[in-house]
This record gives C-alpha cells, structure tokens and sequence, in this order.
C-alpha cells in the first residue's frame, strides 16, 4: 500500500539548508534518511522542495486569476518535501516518518494514496 | 454553579483529591470492579462515570473520609444498574436489590479487604484471546490509567486505530470469559506474557525521550486519569508489584533489576546542553545510586531463586557495566563476563537487540575482528531495521582501522544508524562520528 509523507518544515529548518554552520549536518541527515529509506526496499518516489519562499499560489475567483507571490497556506510549518513509500499499513508508515530529521522540529503528514484507477469504458 | 464570585477552592480541591486517588488507585480499583463482573470496559465506564460524580459533588457536599470506598461504591452501584438493565430475568431482581443496597461502608470494608487484583488483571489481558502486540497497552491502559491516544504514541500507532484495537480486544477477552477466570494470584504461566508487556511499556518509555507534557486541557469535567507520569515509572511500579506479589519468580526480580539500571542512567545519557552521552562516557556519579542500590537487591534476591532466565541475564550484564560506579571497581567494565553471558543470552533469546550488545561486547573483548566476524554471521532481515545494530557495526567498522574497504563499510553504518534514528541528539553525535572518520 502506498503513503505519502509530506515532510513539514520550519522557519528555522529552511534556515538551516543556507546556513555554512548548519547545513552540512541538515544535509546529511536527510541524504541519511533517504538512504536509509532506500535500502528497506520501500521507496517508491522523493523530492525535495525549494523554499516556501520560491512559491507562487494561483486562485481563479470571479473569472479572475488572482497571483500571488508565496505559499498556498501562510503558516510558521511549510512542506519542505515528501516521500511516497510502499509498505504494509499505516502503522508502518508512521514507524518509518517518525526517523524523518523534520518530525522532530516540524512533523510529517503520512497519508494513503488513492488506488489507481481502472480506465472505465 | 451559585454566581461567578463564588469560591473556586472547593471544586480545585476536588479535583486535585480526585486527581491524587486516581493515581493512587485507579488501576486497583478497575482491577477489583474487572473481578466482580468480568467485563473491563464496563469497569473502566463505571469509574469514570464515578469520577465526573465525584468532581460534581465533592466541591458542595465536601470529600468523603474514604475517598477510594466512595469511588469504588458509586462505581459499583453503576455496574450493578447496568447489570440490572441487561439482566432480563426477572428472577435475578431481589439479589441485585439486596447488593444494591449494600452501604458504602460496607464497599470501603470491602474494598480495603480485597484483594489486590492487578497482577491477576495483567495476567488476563495477557490471553491469547487479545493479539500479543496488544498485552502491553491493554495493561498500560486498564492498570495504569493510560490514554489510548499516549499509547498510540508510544506505539507508533494512529490514535483511532489505538482506541479501535483495544475495544475489540477487550470485547474478544471478554466473549473469551477470560476475566471470568480471574483468581487473586496470577497463574503462573501467563507470568512471562506479563514481563514481556511491562517490559515492552518500559522499552517504548525509554524511546520517548521528550519531557512529557501531559497537562490536562480538556473539560474540567472530564474525569481525571493518572496522566503525567511518563511511561517508564509506571514499567517500574509494575514492575514493583509483580516483584511483591510473585517473591519467588527470579524473572520477575531479574526484569525489575534491569528496569532500575536502565532508569539509573536515564539522566546521564545527556549533558547540560542535550548532547547524548554513550553509556562508557556517562559519568557514574550522575546515575541515581538509590534505584543502582535497588536494582543491585533485586538481582542478588534473584540471584537466590531457581529459573534464571533473559530478564536476570541482562540485568547481570547492567549490574557489570553498572559497577564502575564502586569507589574500588576499575574504570573499565569486565568486557569477558559481559561477552559470556551475552553468549549464554544468545542461546535463550537471540534478539536484535543481544545480538548488537554482543558484538559490542565482543568488539571490547576479543577485538574488533572478531565482532565484525560475529556480525557477519548474522545476517537477519529484522536487523537490518534495528538502528543500534548499524550504529554498533559502524564503531566496529571503525575500529577496524582505515582501509578503503573497511572505511567504506564505516560510513554505510553510519549513514543508515544516521537515518534510521528518531532522537535528534543520537543523530548529532552520529553524524559527529562519522565526519571524525
């Protein structure tokens, strides 16, 4: 069954990817953890995320487009990236999301995917 | 309520009483009711039913002298009603009237006689009925007063899925009549499921590193549980009382034992600014000397007793690394007797977790070599998972020395203990390692 964990970051987090003194240790723990991801033979998909601030949000009101520079939600936590794993059940998905450098400063959402669907017709 | 200026003291003393006897008592109290009528969720709902009466009434009429017989009696008299509504033969009416009208004090005389039926409520829930995996929070719960949602916490589990698997487990063990079946004194043979919960509830509290914030932000009314506690002191009282109830179980000394020399270290495991300290570079005067001196008793007394078994294995081997303490011991831990009864561990009960202490052991004993040929070995899927494995193999990769090969085997090691760790200070020490290679 397939999850998704949206990894959720925060300010400081994103601070941290810039920051000389900082990023190599950010770095590393998230290439740790892809890896360690990888070699439990559970990983279907990954990315990383640009900062919120690289963001533009679009919303068409009153047949207008309305642009706007940032992130959908203006909130202090921000999708930083996600994961999309193969595992049993959820309860293994939340095993593997709570070893994710941001569960503990920010957290991860760890949701199903829907099933495929068959093409009708 | 009598208008807005009234005097708030009463209710917050109400409430503080109720929230003292709910520690004190609670799981005694569900364990008593859970032996009269066989059905633990009935139990648990007539307690709490109990405890809402006794933050509405205790605040006007004043707290009763005997505050758990009072608890105990309303429960009761709940249970029995909710009995009496189920009960359709008529014929069962007169006796239920007469126990209904039993006084209070006659439940507090009966309460306080009683006896203590919470090891004889574990070994219930420990039946095969209820799936394994649900022993240890179906304890949590029902004994000590635990949340479903802190224990989907510790158990990695969503909170609805938690609350779903106990009601059913509790409706299986109750279709099973195996609380029927309670007698004051454990049976024996349920003993060891009993440890393996309490020391699954221990090892999920020593994972859960953050200070708990258990502050109760709900309804005032809610009834109050014993929350606050982490986790690990209430293993350890488990743990107690199994010992006082089944003096002569070694297991049950061994498994108190281990708990005391793990809970000793607790607070060395990190310095003043969070960092994580590895248990040969804790400093010993930081480890508690009063639970060392307990767990050190605990171990003699099994020690005594016939049926060693994992428990007091492992907790020999806490007590030799716990010896340097001693003002005479030398500094270093006696790596021989550890790898031997590592090796006599590995016979019994080869978990991942003994056999990442074993190579540990091996590593400081008969080399580095030695370890990594050990480990070799040991090819198991479940250790592939198990973060202290990689951790131990990197520092033995590393000792190894600095060959390309073995270097190169240092830095998987670590890269997989790095990311599959859940503690940030255990990962800051690890990519610290990692980068001094």
């Amino acid at each position: 069954m397939k999850f998704m964990m949206t990894m959720i970051e925060t300010m400081d987090d994103f601070a941290k990817r810039d920051d000389p003194t900082q990023a190599p240790a950010y770095w590393a723990a998230w290439m740790a953890y892809s890896k360690a991801i990888e070699e439990l033979g559970v990983l279907h998909d990954a990315a990383g995320l640009q900062p919120p601030s690289t963001a533009a949000t679009i919303r068409l009101a009153d047949d207008k487009r309305h642009v706007q520079d940032g992130p959908f939600a203006d909130s202090k936590e921000q999708l930083g990236g996600y994961f999309v794993v193969d595992v049993a059940d959820l309860d293994a998905a939340l095993e593997l999301a709570a070893r994710a450098p941001c569960a503990s400063t920010g957290g991860v959402e760890v949701r199903p995917l829907l099933p495929p669907q068959e093409p009708s017709d | 309520m009598t208008g807005a200026a009234r005097d708030p003291a009463p209710r917050e003393n109400a409430r503080a009483l109720a929230e003292r006897v709910a520690r004190r008592s609670y799981g005694r109290l569900v364990a008593w009711l859970t032996a009269q009528f066989g059905d633990v969720t009935l139990a648990e709902d007539a307690l709490s039913d109990a405890f809402t009466e006794a933050l509405r009434t205790w605040p006007d009429r004043g707290p009763p002298d005997r505050p758990e017989a009072w608890l105990a009696a309303v429960a009761r008299r709940k249970l029995l009603s909710e009995k009496r509504r189920a009960a359709t033969a008529a014929r069962l009416e007169p006796a239920l009237a007469l126990i209904e009208h039993e006084r209070a004090a006659e439940t507090a005389a009966g309460v306080a006689a009683a006896p203590d039926y919470r090891l004889a409520l574990m070994a219930a829930l420990a039946h095969p009925a209820a799936p394994a995996a649900l022993h240890a929070p179906l304890m949590a719960q029902t004994v000590l007063g635990f949340e479903a949602a802190d224990l989907a916490s510790a158990h990695l589990v969503s909170p609805s899925a938690m609350a779903q698997r106990l009601v059913r487990a509790k409706r299986a063990l109750r279709e099973s009549g195996a609380l029927f079946e309670m007698a004051a004194i454990a049976p024996p043979e349920r003993l060891g499921a009993v440890l393996e919960a309490v020391y699954t509830a221990f090892g999920l509290a020593w994972n859960d590193r953050a200070p708990a914030h258990h502050g109760r932000t709900g309804q005032e009314t809610e009834p109050p549980r014993p929350r606050g506690r982490a986790l690990a002191e209430e293993a350890l009282h488990l743990g107690r009382l199994i010992v006082e109830q089944q003096p002569e179980s070694a297991e049950a000394q061994g498994l108190l034992a281990l708990m005391l020399y793990a809970h000793a270290r607790r607070d060395a495991q990190r310095d003043a600014a969070g960092r994580y300290i590895p248990l040969e570079a804790q400093n010993p005067t930081q480890w508690s000397a009063e639970l060392m001196d307990e767990a050190d008793a605990s171990l003699a007394r099994a020690n005594t007793l016939p049926g060693a078994g994992r428990f007091q294995l492992e907790a020999a081997i806490q007590s030799l690394h716990a010896a340097r303490r001693l003002a005479d011991a030398p500094r270093e831990p006696p790596w021989r007797a550890i790898t031997l009864r590592y090796e006599a561990l590995l016979n019994i009960a080869p978990s991942a977790g003994v056999i990442t202490g074993a190579a540990a052991a091996i590593a400081k004993d008969r080399g580095a070599a030695a370890a990594m040929r050990f480990l070799d070995l040991r090819r198991d899927p479940q250790l592939e998972r198990y973060q202290p494995y990689w951790a131990t193999r990197a520092e033995v990769a590393r000792r190894l020395g600095s060959r390309e090969a073995v270097r190169a085997e240092a830095v998987r090691a670590y890269e997989l203990a790095i990311g599959l760790t859940e503690d940030p200070a255990v990962r800051s020490f690890l990519l610290e390692r990692q980068r001094g290679l």
